[in-house]
């Protein structure tokens, strides 16, 4: 019998395969389809405290705009009983989630204020949270403000989030570090539990008839994972926390590629967007026949087998790698 | 619903409040100002709060006033407790089924906000007219003077009528009672069941209308016997005062509240009574008061039960001693002997023996407060001191001057009767700026935290958009009865730092008052930025003045320009009305309330404001001596005509009480072209044109809700006398190119709503958010950019014949004759109103629906409607609510009666007048407008010769010559008009064939009256009424008036398409035949930023919610389809559009699953919707009409086109 449990933030998991935050792990309905197909833990949609913040003011100014100026019309709405302004829609969808699953619910917190990312964090936990997934999302465009300050920043609060929870604190980051290791190592020593990589963006798109910039976000492809097994691989065994793959997962072997760098788990969503939720029963499938007809074991076993410290040539994780796939490229 | 022992509540919650727990069934209908009462019951209908038995009201909402009565009827006759909530003209609808109601017995209770009745204008405040129109329906009739009566006399109400089967009307005065907030005691569900003797309430229900014990009720009776059966409902109306009292009593032992049929105040031996009812008793008991202490004997009779007036009360209640009687009523009664309440009264003097010979006393009616006139003590002191005289003056006036017919009594407005106790502040505030909302929780405040009394009035200008507020509080330790507005105020705060130079804040500021003034410039410089009479009043009356910069506060805690908590804290700090730490916890404690609910980056904001404001206010050392060279400036310039001078001017400068009654018109005839006159300057940022960018398309014009952009192409030659600041650009027309085009802004005219901005397709391409119209701060803006807009309106009006008027890019050319309304800022309405004066103004009759489009449209002082260069434009007219579609039809129908006897005539004087003008006259083709120009022209000949020829008929036809020139009549209004409460009267005029043009302002709600649900709401919207989302689709208005085949019917949306909006336009006037043009309006009642009204509009067509369509019936006599459907099939989803606005998403937040139901089922209706209009444009020519369509080798039922059927 081949054995695909893997263990990821201190919790068992009967597969590497875990459903990352989209819409799609928004309604329970879905997660228990979710569990069903053998998907072996779920994080949550993120959690956003400055959409939070944000709704809260629009709210305010689209039910206040016009009132209390004309004699026959001091408001223009009704006042209902609640708008559901708090975080309790969250917290709910915790607590349903946690009643109707038995497999490891993660939730994701994209913080803003320094009380907000401790608070919110505490709350998910008091909710039934197996563990949070912080994903540190910010774009600088202040010049004044550096790396290190911004770097340290990120440091601290994930050294407070952790010391107002006890149940394991993933961090979620974007690949854009100058120096990514030493940014890993110094979250690790923070108190990180996991690295999960990495975040993708909404990208600004140029709409040239209109001459206006709109926000896009497509679906990834496989393409993608490269970039993320290349620092997976580099990062395997040099920190203490677990690892994750999010982005570019989408079939079996993009989940073994995952493992064999590094990677405790490998998280998929545009691939269960694209195909179906089934789409994982199918990937588990071939992920455990891939394994019997190349005789591993387990996914143990192969973790990390192809890592920057484990691989026969280390040399093409490197700069060099770089340099000679632009001069192949150029002699074609 | 459990109720605490004290509450801050205004009028109309505190009698739904007793109402809702006493029913079954509820129909109500929006009227101002009792509309709050049906809200509050729709909403805790929708909280599913229980009355006193246990379940949940039945809350709906009818299509009029006359369908709540109707259904309370209904509802009664099979065994509910019923209700319903009205004012005015909705109660005058009610009277029918009153009538009805009353002779059949039926307990039940109407609860008004009482409101004058429209007579030669509309008036939404408070009298007497519309109660006193009900005298005869046999309802009993019950007076509330007061926030707390409200509340009792609501459940005296309902109790005495189901124990005396008579049916109750109670009423109190519209705003000052309604909108009055105070403290009261209100009553608990228990007090309200031992009040209810269950054994009536059964009674009641025993008498229902039921097949299981069958009668009939409501039988047609004959000479014989009709007579004697109305005379048998007499001993229940002679039982029912007593009733009235038993009841009366028991609340009394119950509550501690004594009342009285008659309740009198004053000296027991008072020699001089004042007799009346309703809110103003406050006023005369302060009076009767402050004169008892000078030994006066004077007394007030408090009118409580006014029908059946039970005279022998009455006449028990007056002091033995009384030797003169002034009786005053709230309303008029034209060509009466005298006003119901003073007949009545002489009437009860007459028939009993207190007239006995030796006492005679004298009785003298008045008349007061109409529409909501302050009648103050100063003016009750007036007709005391009137009573004195020997022969005191009869059917007086009292609160204005009466310079035609004398009635009017002089009274020394000094005279005052305020408690020293009783703290007066008064808050000069902005709409927008929330000080109105503030303030309501100040007294919230206050009431709560100490034991003082509290009241707060609220008074609003006539603008939507940057209206001014000013807020009248009261607190005291003694109950506060003060019914009129502060004129001795102990505070004085001025909200907007602009307001010193339009209006005299200080002038109700008492000597040593405090003033606060929110002002951008700091303790050390604000004093030579006052005007100097301003400075003058500060040194006289020795102020102590602060200042804060509030805006400044506001930006650096996120508040924008929401001010409200900055100035309410800077209030407590310095009134000293609560220990100050005190008080910022309880304000913070008040925010958590109001806002938490919001969401607490909300709470934070205002928390935020609160501990900055503090730290950002300054005491201002009182100076010397007035420095200014500036002082407060004229409301409208000397240079306007005499009327707009001194009477509208009056009236802007809030100064419309002192206006005599000579100098307001007989009838109600105003003239247009006034709103030009005053300028507001309430636009933070304006427009400004770069020319560079310019493509001149005209969309800004266009869309400028207040007229405020225009453009004109001229001969360049008139540059030379220009501004050195004006601006011009090279005509982008090719025949024009020799000429100048100016694009011009009104600075002082704009509301800033930037929805010009958010049109402008032109894109500076070194720096994208640059085009060709940017907003920019007004006030440095200001005089150069009125130099130049004054030059601009001097620039003659291009040619109109050069234009082509189905292109927006030439017909924004076309003067506006409709501008600077008073509608809200970005509002989506008066675009198309405007568009409707420049293609068709000067030959143009409005009929116009009560609603917003009347309310910006004609209320005073100044209105939009305007003249050409020519002294022509349109003439418009306010009927009602409900009728305006017939009324817009007698126009209609006068018009062409006029012309058919003017042709007759002109036939008949053929010889004097000579051939050739006749029959230029009688068979003129005036479908252009050239040809309505030659028309005119002949029209003007005929009038000049006509004025030689001396008979009958040619000054007959002098009087109706103008008729022979073509008129485009128009009926505008709003959804709740058309959909509702007018549509069967619309329906009717559609199907008359008549010629004319209906426009439907559809923004899908009653806007003016504050965003009740109509037909035209769609579903999944939250609306007033319909709180938790609208759970029944849009009604598709057009495709019911397609239903006659015979009329002009489109479905416009100007963001959707500005092209196909003019072309409508153009089709439907030239429609000989009934036109409908439904204009998707978007509204703040939809909840999001009007400047992206136009990009809403577009999103709603391209989700398929609002196709554009036509149906033109021209068509199918050219064999063709009529039914043109003009936009593309839908593409994106209804979410991408709904999701926009509040009224959507707060559904989304307060009820998810719901929320998601319903809008899965509205986007059934858009895809069945288009379904239909797809299947139904796809038809061809020979299936809509076989006998005018050329042969076709289609086959008749062809069927959809698939692309637009499966979108």
């Amino acid at each position: 019998m081949i054995d695909i449990s893997t263990r990821y933030l201190g919790l068992n998991l009967k597969s590497p395969l875990v459903a990352s935050a989209s819409p799609l792990c928004g309604s329970v309905d879905n997660l228990r389809r979710i569990e069903d197909v053998g998907i072996a833990a779920v994080v949550l949609p993120s959690f956003f405290e400055e959409q939070l913040q944000l709704e809260s003011l629009a709210l305010d100014s689209d039910l206040s705009r016009g009132g209390e100026s004309f004699a026959e019309s001091p408001n223009y709405f009704p006042d209902l009983q609640t708008y559901n302004s708090g975080p309790e829609g969250y917290l709910e969808l915790i607590r349903r989630s946690k009643q109707s699953l038995s497999i490891p619910v993660i939730a994701s917190l994209n913080g803003v204020s320094e009380g907000g990312w401790v608070r919110y964090a505490a709350l998910m936990q008091e909710a039934g949270a197996d563990a949070i997934e912080l994903n540190l999302y910010g774009v600088v465009t202040d010049p004044k403000l550096s790396s290190s300050q911004v770097e340290q920043d990120y440091c601290e609060l994930v050294s407070h989030v952790k010391a107002s929870v006890t149940i394991p604190v993933a961090v979620k980051l974007s690949q854009f570090f100058t120096a990514l290791p030493y940014m890993a190592k110094r979250l690790d020593e923070a108190g990180a539990d996991a690295l999960v990589l990495f975040n993708r963006f909404y990208q600004p798109e140029f709409d040239l008839e209109s001459l206006d910039v709109v926000p896009t976000l497509s679906l990834s492809s496989s393409q993608e994972l490269l970039l993320r097994l290349h620092w997976v691989a580099i990062l395997y065994n040099r920190v203490r926390a677990d690892l994750a793959v999010t982005g570019g997962v989408h079939i079996a072997e993009d989940v073994l590629k995952a493992i064999m760098a590094g990677a405790n788990v490998a998280m998929m969503t545009s691939a269960l967007l694209r195909h179906g939720i089934e789409h994982a029963e199918l990937v588990l499938k071939q992920l455990t026949r891939w394994m019997e007809e190349h005789e591993y074991e387990s996914i143990r076993q192969m973790r990390g087998s192809m890592s920057h410290l484990s691989a026969s040539r280390p040399d093409v994780f490197e700069r060099v790698n770089y340099m000679k796939v632009l001069s192949s490229y150029v002699l074609r | 619903m459990t109720v605490p022992t004290t509450a801050i509540l205004d009028g109309n919650e505190a009698a739904a409040s007793v109402a809702y727990r006493l029913n079954e069934v509820i129909a109500i209908y929006p009227i101002t100002p009792s509309s709050p009462m049906g809200e509050w019951a729709d909403q805790w209908q929708e909280e599913g709060r229980k009355n006193i038995w246990g379940v949940v009201p039945t809350v709906i909402e009818m299509q009029s006033e006359g369908g709540a009565a109707g259904t309370l009827h209904g509802a009664l006759q099979a065994g509910a407790l019923g209700t319903t909530f009205t004012a005015s003209q909705g109660l005058l609808l009610m009277i029918p089924n009153m009538y009805k109601i009353a002779g059949e017995l039926t307990p039940a209770v109407i609860h008004v906000a009482a409101r004058t009745v429209a007579t030669h204008a509309l008036s939404i405040f408070g009298d007497h007219s519309d109660v006193m129109a009900t005298r005869a329906t046999g309802f009993a009739m019950l007076a509330s003077n007061s926030v707390q009566e409200a509340s009792d006399f609501a459940l005296i109400a309902q109790a005495s009528s189901l124990e005396s089967r008579i049916p109750f009307l109670h009423f109190f005065d519209g705003f000052r009672t309604s909108h009055e907030v105070n403290k009261i005691t209100p009553l608990s569900d228990d007090d309200l069941r031992a009040m209810i003797d269950e054994k009536y309430v059964l009674g009641h229900r025993d008498r229902a209308l039921s097949p299981d014990h069958p009668v009939l009720r409501g039988t047609a009776q004959n000479p014989d016997v009709f007579f004697q059966a109305r005379e048998a409902i007499n001993p229940f109306y002679r039982a029912c005062p007593t009733i009235v009292q038993d009841v009366m009593n028991r609340f009394a032992a119950r509550t501690g509240r004594s009342y009285h049929l008659f309740d009198y105040v004053g000296a027991p031996n008072a020699q001089r009574v004042i007799v009346m009812m309703g809110s103003a008793t406050g006023a005369v008991e302060e009076t009767v008061e402050h004169l008892l202490q000078q030994d006066d004997k004077v007394g007030l009779l408090k009118i409580r039960l006014f029908r059946p007036f039970d005279a022998g009360a009455f006449i028990a209640a007056l002091p033995k001693t009384t030797a003169a009687i002034a009786v005053l009523d709230r309303t008029k009664e034209p060509g009466s002997l005298g006003e119901p309440l003073y007949l009545d009264v002489l009437t009860a003097l007459h028939e009993s023996s207190f007239a006995d010979g030796q006492r005679d006393p004298c009785v003298i009616g008045g008349r007061y407060g109409l529409s909501s006139k302050e009648f103050t003590p100063a003016m009750a002191k007036a007709v005391f001191d009137e009573m004195k005289k020997a022969v005191p003056k009869n059917h007086f006036t009292i609160g204005i001057r009466d310079d035609v017919t004398h009635t009017s009594l002089e009274y020394d407005s000094e005279f005052s009767t305020e408690d020293p106790q009783t703290v007066r502040a008064l808050f000069y505030g902005l709409g927008s700026d929330g000080t109105v909302g503030a303030n309501k929780n100040s007294i919230k405040i206050i009431g709560r935290n100490t034991n003082n009394y509290a009241q707060g009035y609220f008074v609003y200008d006539s603008k939507k958009a940057g209206s001014v507020t000013v807020s009248h509080l009261r607190f005291g330790p003694r109950p506060i009865r003060s019914s009129y507005l502060i004129t001795k105020a102990n505070f004085v705060a001025c909200h907007q730092f602009q307001f010193l130079e339009r209006m005299d804040v200080l002038a109700a500021a008492e000597p040593g008052a405090t003033f606060l003034l929110n002002s951008p410039f700091g303790p050390d410089v604000v004093w030579n930025h006052l005007p100097r009479a301003v400075q003058q009043t500060i040194i006289q009356k020795r102020l102590k003045l602060f200042v804060i910069d509030g805006y400044a506060v506001a930006r650096d805690t996120g508040m924008g320009n929401r001010i409200n908590t900055i100035m309410q804290t800077c209030f407590f700090a310095i009134s000293g009305v609560l220990p100050r730490n005190q008080a910022m916890d309880a304000i913070k404690k008040a925010i958590r309330e109001t806002y938490g609910k919001r969401g607490e980056a909300v709470v934070e904001k205002n928390f935020a404001a609160v501990d900055h404001a503090l730290a950002h206010l300054h005491p201002v050392a009182l100076q010397n001596q007035a420095t200014s060279g500036f002082d407060i400036l004229p409301s409208v310039p000397q240079s306007a005509p005499t009327f707009v001078r001194d009477v509208l001017g009056t009236i802007i400068a809030g100064r419309g009480d002192e206006l005599p009654v000579s100098t307001l018109p007989v009838d109600g005839t105003f003239p247009t072209g006034t709103a030009k006159w005053e300028k507001r300057n309430i636009a933070q940022q304006v427009p400004v044109w770069d020319e560079g960018l310019c493509i001149q398309c005209g969309k800004c014009v266009l869309v400028c809700p207040h007229a405020v952009i225009r453009a004109k192409v001229y001969d360049s030659s008139l540059l030379s006398s220009a501004p050195l600041a004006f601006k011009s650009a090279k005509p982008r027309w090719r025949e024009f190119e020799s000429l100048r085009y100016t694009l011009q802004v009104s600075p002082e005219d704009c509301t800033g709503c930037r929805l010009c901005v958010e049109a402008c397709p032109a894109k500076s391409k070194s720096e994208s958010k640059h085009k060709a119209i940017n907003m920019e701060p007004q006030p440095p803006l200001r005089e150069a950019e009125s130099a130049d807009w004054k030059f601009f309106l001097g620039l003659p009006e291009f040619d109109r014949d050069r234009l082509s008027h189905g292109q927006v890019k030439d017909n924004q050319l076309l003067e506006p004759l409709f501008e600077f309304s008073g509608a809200c800022s970005g509002c989506g309405e008066t675009p198309y109103i405007k568009l409707l004066t420049q293609l068709f103004g000067d030959r143009l009759l409005i009929a116009n629906a009560t609603g917003c489009s009347s309310i910006y449209g004609g209320n005073l002082p100044t209105t939009p409607y305007t003249v050409n260069p020519q002294g022509r434009g349109p003439a418009w007219c306010n009927s009602l609510f409900e009728d305006n579609a017939e009324f817009g039809l007698g126009l209609r129908l006068a018009g062409d009666k006029q012309a058919e006897y003017a042709r007759e005539l002109t036939r008949q004087l053929a010889p004097q007048l000579g051939e050739v003008l006749v029959s230029g006259l009688l068979i003129p083709n005036q479908t252009t407008e050239r040809e309505i120009e030659e028309q005119r022209r002949r029209v003007a000949e005929l009038k000049m010769k006509l004025a030689t020829v001396q008979s009958p008929q040619a000054r007959d036809l002098l009087a109706v010559a103008d008729a022979l020139v073509r008129k485009s009549v128009w009926l505008v209004g709003g959804d709740g008009w058309a959909y509702d409460i007018g549509f069967g009267g619309l329906d009717h005029v559609l199907s008359t064939g008549s010629n004319v043009n209906v426009l439907v302002l559809d923004t899908e709600v009653y806007s003016n009256t504050g965003g009740q649900m109509s037909k035209a709401t769609p579903r999944a919207a939250v609306a007033k009424f319909a709180t938790g989302g609208k759970r029944t689709s849009k009604k598709d208005l057009a495709m019911e008036a397609i239903s006659y085949g015979s009329v002009y019917v489109a479905r416009v949306a100007m963001g959707g398409s500005d092209t196909h909006t003019v072309k409508a336009f153009l089709e439907a006037e030239a429609y000989d035949g009934p036109s409908l043009i439904i204009a998707y309006s978007h509204c703040i009642a939809h909840g999001y930023d009007m400047a992206f009204g136009l990009e809403q509009q577009k999103a709603a067509v391209n989700s398929g919610y609002w196709p554009l369509i036509r149906y033109n019936p021209a068509l199918r006599l050219e064999g063709k389809n009529p039914f043109l459907l003009d936009s593309k099939p839908p593409h994106i989803p209804l979410q991408r559009y709904a999701y926009q606005e509040a009224r959507y998403t707060m559904l989304v937040r307060s009820n998810p699953e719901g929320a998601k139901e319903l809008l899965r089922l509205a986007q059934d209706d858009v895809d069945r919707q288009w379904r239909v209009y797809a299947n139904r444009a796809a038809m061809t020519g020979s299936a809509e009409t076989p006998e005018a369509a050329p042969a076709e080798t289609q086959p008749a039922s062809a069927p959809a086109s698939r692309k637009g059927a499966e979108q």
